[in-house]
């Protein structure tokens, strides 16, 4: 066995232990802050096993989408929002543990099923584009999978629009989650700069 | 074009001569680019150190530096030797794991960027494909390390620091990537080898600096904000939050942080150097000195002049800007958070932006100045 190929399955055995057991604990660990960082690991080795298909870019977008951006943008909102808070302890929750369990169990049968009838030995030779996939995929982009994009950055503005308008209550005339009149003097207090009240 | 000397093949082909096969040789020349890229950075850190404490000596009038060795040259190692024989502290109410991996996960991405910094033809650790969009991807990891120190440090100050960290570079990574976009739309190419060669045409005519001088600047100031140097050094200001995210660190780990931060200087101005000046050109093309002198272009004397003079120019060029970068630290007063993303998302983002189209638009109107 060739030294690239061993360095291939380890690297490839260590990744996927670290995908698996930092997903494990990303649901099971009680502590939301270390939830949020293990995410962060679990997305970076997803990037090194893009790494491992040959697919640079992709991982390269997926270390600068994912880590830098959501996962930042997670951690963030977390400890803006650290709030000590005890639960209260839910009443029903056999039954809601038997429900997510089997719609779990459902979802995992779909993907094993997806596993074994997909076809997944490409249908040309092994001719790996490696380092030209950036241009294939700027191709793409710009050609048959134009509309998607286009459609994911209008998903993008729905959400940024709908953050401003959380943030901004200014503009509402009334509470959206209340729906009481919203006192505007209040707010314009508030956005008064400090240093005009002094004197 | 393919000049310049190949030390990878020149190894391979030495230890190939004492009859080890070319897979092990292979194998013992791995690490060997890897330490020296290490020893290049940590070099460069103290260099920076040093210009750094005698240039804020300057712009003082204080002396600076002066007893241990000439000029105070040995300062640096004299810190970092404090720093490392120093005790390491975990606050007791600190989170010990974070608290540990955070400056580890704000040094490595920097250090890992290193791999496409480009001296040479064929003089940087791996000519990746995707080259800058792998530094630009790399350094947004920065912040989950100053997020994490922020938070384990259990400190009102740290926490602060660390969440104007992770603002900051969220809000002036935009403008820097709009920015390497424009390069990389004139070079067709990510990587940092063909963004030089693009520019090695006319020597000093030919850099990206004369084509892309809005750019150059939005990048600048990026980089520097990026790096959280003075006029952006909000996450630790001093004044108002002790140091900011490191705060409770001492010792080794402090050490790492502050590594980190000149390690991360130096790059940004190499990477300045890369993409706007040149790279590792002279400001005279190479090749009409060899024609003055007579010489074809891939003789061996010509070939160790170009290396060497690569190494020089870009090195020379870098610190040219780590220059700057500290003249302007003791030189600007800090600005206020609101005048910082102000100034990233009302000023640097749409400037980048019109900079893109319009270098997309000179680039149909004049394709042999803005690579066709």
């Amino acid at each position: 066995m060739s030294i690239a190929i061993t360095t291939q399955i380890i690297c490839f055995t260590v990744l996927s232990f670290i995908v698996l057991i930092g997903a494990l604990g990303v649901v099971l660990l009680e502590s939301i802050v270390y939830s949020a960082f293990l995410l962060g690991g679990v997305f970076m080795s997803v990037a090194g096993l893009y790494l491992l298909l040959n697919a640079s870019f992709v991982a390269a977008a997926q270390v600068l989408v994912y880590v830098g951006a959501v996962n930042v943008l997670i951690i963030f909102a977390i400890m803006l929002v650290n709030k000590k808070e005890d639960l209260k302890p839910i009443n029903d929750i056999k039954s809601r543990r038997i429900i997510s369990t089997s719609i779990c169990l459902t979802l995992l049968s779909l993907l094993i099923r997806v596993d074994l009838t997909n076809v997944w030995s490409l249908s040309s030779p092994q001719n790996s584009i490696g380092e030209e996939s950036t241009i294939r995929i700027g191709e793409h982009l710009f050609s048959d999978y134009l509309l998607p994009f286009e459609v994911a950055s209008v998903l993008l503005l729905m959400a940024m629009i709908g953050a401003i308008v959380l943030a901004r209550r200014d503009v509402m005339n009334e509470d959206i989650s209340t729906g009481l009149p919203v006192d505007q003097e209040l707010i314009e207090k508030s956005s008064e700069p400090l240093l005009t009240n002094k004197n | 074009m393919e000049y310049g000397l190949d030390l990878e093949y020149s190894f391979n082909e030495f230890l190939k001569g004492f009859g080890l096969s070319s897979e092990i040789a292979h194998i013992i020349w791995l690490p060997l680019p890897m330490l020296l890229v290490l020893v290049a950075a940590v070099v460069g850190v103290l260099v920076t150190v040093w210009l750094e404490r005698k240039i804020s000596a300057a712009a003082q009038q204080r002396i600076g530096p002066e007893y241990a060795g000439a000029l105070g040259v040995l300062q640096p190692i004299a810190d970092g030797l404090k720093l490392l024989v120093k005790e390491d502290i975990i606050p007791a109410k600190a989170d010990g794991i974070l608290f540990t991996a955070g400056p580890i996960l704000v040094l490595v991405p920097v250090i890992l960027s290193w791999l496409i910094v480009p001296f040479g033809q064929n003089l940087l650790i791996s000519n990746v494909g995707i080259g800058i969009f792998l530094w630009i991807a790399l350094s947004s990891i920065q912040p989950i390390g100053l997020l994490m120190s922020g938070y384990a440090s259990n400190n009102k100050y740290s926490l602060l620091g660390g969440l104007r960290a992770a603002a900051q570079s969220i809000s002036y990574e935009i403008p820097l990537a709009l920015s390497v976009l424009a390069i990389v739309l004139m070079t067709n190419s990510l990587s940092t080898i063909d963004i030089v060669n693009q520019q090695s045409g006319a020597g000093i005519l030919s850099w990206n600096i004369w084509r892309q001088p809005v750019g150059f600047i939005v990048f600048w100031i990026c980089a520097l904000a990026e790096c959280e140097r003075l006029p952006f050094d909000l996450p630790e200001a001093e004044e108002e939050l002790v140091a900011g995210y490191q705060t409770e660190y001492a010792g080794m780990k402090f050490a790492l942080f502050y590594l980190g931060s000149y390690i991360n200087l130096i790059l940004s101005a190499l990477l300045v150097s890369i993409l706007y000046l040149g790279g590792w050109g002279f400001p005279i093309p190479v090749e009409l000195i060899a024609k003055f002198v007579n010489l074809p272009v891939n003789a061996p004397l010509i070939q160790v002049f170009t290396a060497s003079i690569g190494i020089v120019m870009t090195v020379m060029k870098a610190y040219l800007l780590v220059f700057i970068a500290i003249l302007l630290r003791w030189t600007t007063p800090r600005v206020r958070i609101d005048q910082l993303l102000d100034l990233g998302w009302k000023f640097l983002l749409p400037i980048s932006l019109a900079n893109l189209l319009i270098t997309a638009g000179f680039k149909l109107a004049l394709p042999q100045f803005f690579g066709g």
